[in-house]
């Protein structure tokens, strides 16, 4: 066993390059023992390949990495022995049981034989396959399948779990109820999970996230003291002259709004008592040429708004994230298409 | 998805396992379980067993046949089935061992080769596995054509099956090895089987499996003593021969051996050459598959 103080995952300067493409430029951090730590960030964003140099299928173009204390270009094989990986396509053999995929593992890895079928039923209970067990692969659904890569990649007690988009493609309540089992992991074996989504509401489940965007890392904290760093709650109003808009909330406001996704958005302490003000001011019996407010929503600061503020447009492939409605208080207004 | 993880009563205790270092042990469990991998696959695929019989019985009972009626005059008496059955019994491992190696291009298509690739045991592991669970496998469906050799006026006897099982055996070890060089390199199915297609057919025919190696046009004498599956057919035919009860001149017509200048190269010989052959396809393998990231 290792000293406890010492970081389970430490990385400098570890830059990827693919041709003159790079994919990460020079990224550092370190991950602490026990620590659930999220890589967040649009596709294309570089998380895949820095997970994939820290687990040694890559080889970084510059910079030094080490994982559970082993340099990951110099003792490769110390790595692997060390780390369990669920990764982003599926790596089962759906020809064998679950139990079969888990024993393949075991083999490969040379778990002890007397502790393989203990450890099997441990781990196939804690996402609850066991009852499946002797199930073909082929008949499972996505989410047991994910489940069962989870089990699997702690088939030999890794000191480091790295999980690529572990819950990409599932419905919310499989998702929940994988992030509970990643929880109680992290609890019972007390290992250290490094793991990336573009599910802005999953961040929440980790003690820190890094926000990465284009090959960088451009914030790093625990999840609630990025979003008091935002600080303000978010306010968009859909307006009928946007530029309008925007220059009368600097010149009456003082207040920098920018256009995204389609309204004005501006960030405000207290958002809620703010919207009354606006309107009063935006009224065209006292103030005429205002434009016209369509439509208000007021939403506390989320990691959106984090990922927003650090980069300047939203996480743009969060189409089917419910997270991005949630929280939110449509405020319709019945005047501003009434007045047009 | 309804199933909600059980929880224990009570808290148990964690099952904590230690990974060893490397060591021989460790590499000789990860060959064993891939090649285990190999064989449960197979057992469980009964389509495959059927469908690579089909091409053999074809050639074996439908050409055989066939044929039977303009050839009676060239075989001194043998049965043309019987005469073509070696060259039966090789190409049946032939094509199992064809598909054993393809398996790696599926393995990677549906991602389980990565499974294995980061798994701490060397690569050649892998290969090494993947190879003996082609041969397992094709000896397999070999067996079962050499359970019918009754049927064909081959004699059931201890030599004459164990000699030609350890040949299959041997042909496919090589083949697979050399499936599995080209596959590493192959990353689609289709151009895979289309790459076999085009490489081990004329190698089977060239191979005289079909028809005496003997007395042929000079452009095919030359082709069929370079063919290495020449090599795998031979022994096998000389083997099957050995049993059979025949006139000297059938024997010398339709068994003659492959001669290089008139040196008639002993069987044993000619098993080593497929043996050197697919240890060395078998180094390829490896090395390509060490390179690959
Ligand atoms: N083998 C490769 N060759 C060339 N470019 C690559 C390769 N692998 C990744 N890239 C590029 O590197 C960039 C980062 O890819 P990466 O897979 O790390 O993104 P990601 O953050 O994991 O995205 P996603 O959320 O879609 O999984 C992408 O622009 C991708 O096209
Ligand atoms: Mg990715």
């Amino acid at each position: 066993m290792q000293d406890a103080h010492e970081p389970a995952i430490s990385v400098s300067n570890l830059v990827k390059r693919f041709g003159d493409f790079e994919a990460v430029k020079g990224v550092s951090f370190e991950v602490g023992a026990a620590e659930v730590f999220g890589f967040l960030g649009p596709n294309g964003a570089g998380k895949s390949t820095t997970i994939n140099m820290l687990c040694t299928l890559l080889k970084p173009s510059s910079g030094q990495a080490t994982v559970a204390g082993h340099d990951v270009v110099l003792e490769r094989d110390d790595v692997r022995r060390n780390i369990g990986l669920v990764f982003q396509d599926p790596t089962l053999d759906g020809y064998l049981t679950a139990a079969q995929n888990l024993k393949l593992h075991a083999e490969l890895y040379g778990v002890p034989n007397n502790l393989v079928a203990p450890r099997m039923e441990q781990v196939l209970r804690m996402v609850g396959l066991w009852d499946r067990k002797d199930g073909q692969v082929m008949m499972f659904s996505g989410g047991m399948r994910r489940r069962l890569e989870i089990a699997r990649g702690l088939m030999h007690s890794p000191r480091v779990l790295f999980l690529d988009e572990p819950t990409i493609g599932l419905d919310p309540q499989t998702r929940r109820s994988i992030w509970t089992y990643i929880r109680e992991l992290q609890e019972r074996e007390e290992i250290t999970i490094f793991m990336t989504t573009h599910y802005m509401d999953e961040a929440e489940w980790c003690d820190r996230i890094a926000i990465m965007d284009k090959g960088e890392i451009v914030a790093l904290d625990s999840p609630q003291k990025l979003k008091a760093g935002v600080g303000a709650d978010r306010v968009s109003i859909q307006t009928d002259d946007d530029e309008a808009a925007i220059e009368a909330l600097r010149e009456r406001f003082g207040i920098e709004a920018r256009i995204s996704e389609g309204a004005v958005t501006f960030g405000v302490e207290g958002g809620e008592q703010f919207v009354p003000r606006l309107f009063a001011e935006f009224d065209p019996s006292r103030n005429p040429g205002s434009p016209a407010i369509r439509g208000v929503s007021v939403s506390r600061p989320t990691l959106d708004d984090v990922f927003m503020s650090f980069t300047g447009s939203t996480i743009r492939d969060a189409e089917e994230d419910p997270a991005k409605h949630r929280n939110r208080v449509m405020m319709q207004m019945m005047g501003g298409g009434a007045r047009r | 998805m309804t199933t909600v993880a059980q929880k224990p009563a009570e808290p148990y205790e964690v099952v904590r396992v230690q990974v060893p270092k490397r060591s021989l042990n460790s590499e000789l469990r990860a060959i064993k379980i891939v090649w285990r991998r190999e064989l449960i696959r197979f057992v469980n695929d009964r389509m495959r067993i059927v469908t690579s019989l089909v091409q053999p019985f074809l050639f074996l009972f439908v050409l055989g046949g066939g044929l039977q009626q303009l050839a009676s005059a060239g075989t001194h008496g043998v049965d043309l089935k019987t005469f073509i059955y070696p060259g039966i019994l090789c190409m049946t491992v032939m094509f199992t061992a064809m598909f054993s190696a393809a398996s790696i291009v599926w393995d990677r298509e549906f991602g389980f080769l990565r499974e294995m690739m980061v798994a701490p045991v060397r690569r050649s592991s892998i290969v090494i596995g993947k190879c003996l669970g082609g041969a397992t496998v094709a000896a397999f469906q070999g067996v079962i054509v050499l359970a019918i050799a009754g049927l064909v006026h081959v004699p059931y006897s201890v030599g004459l099956i164990l000699g030609a099982l350890g040949l299959q055996l041997l042909l496919a070890f090589a083949i697979t090895a050399f499936g599995l060089a080209v596959a590493i390199r192959i990353k689609q199915m289709q151009s895979f089987m289309g790459v076999m297609q085009m490489i081990v057919m004329p190698m089977y025919f060239i191979s005289g499996a079909m028809f005496p190696a003997q007395g042929l046009p000079t452009w095919l004498t030359v082709l069929n003593r370079v063919d290495p599956l020449a090599y795998a057919v031979d022994p096998m035919r000389r083997l099957v021969f050995s049993h059979l009860n025949i006139s000297p001149i059938a024997r010398h017509v339709l068994d003659p051996g492959l001669s290089w200048w008139g040196w008639q190269m002993p069987a044993l010989l000619e098993a080593a050459v497929v043996l050197v052959l697919g240890l060395g396809l078998l180094v390829v393998a490896i090395w390509e598959f060490s390179r690959t990231e």
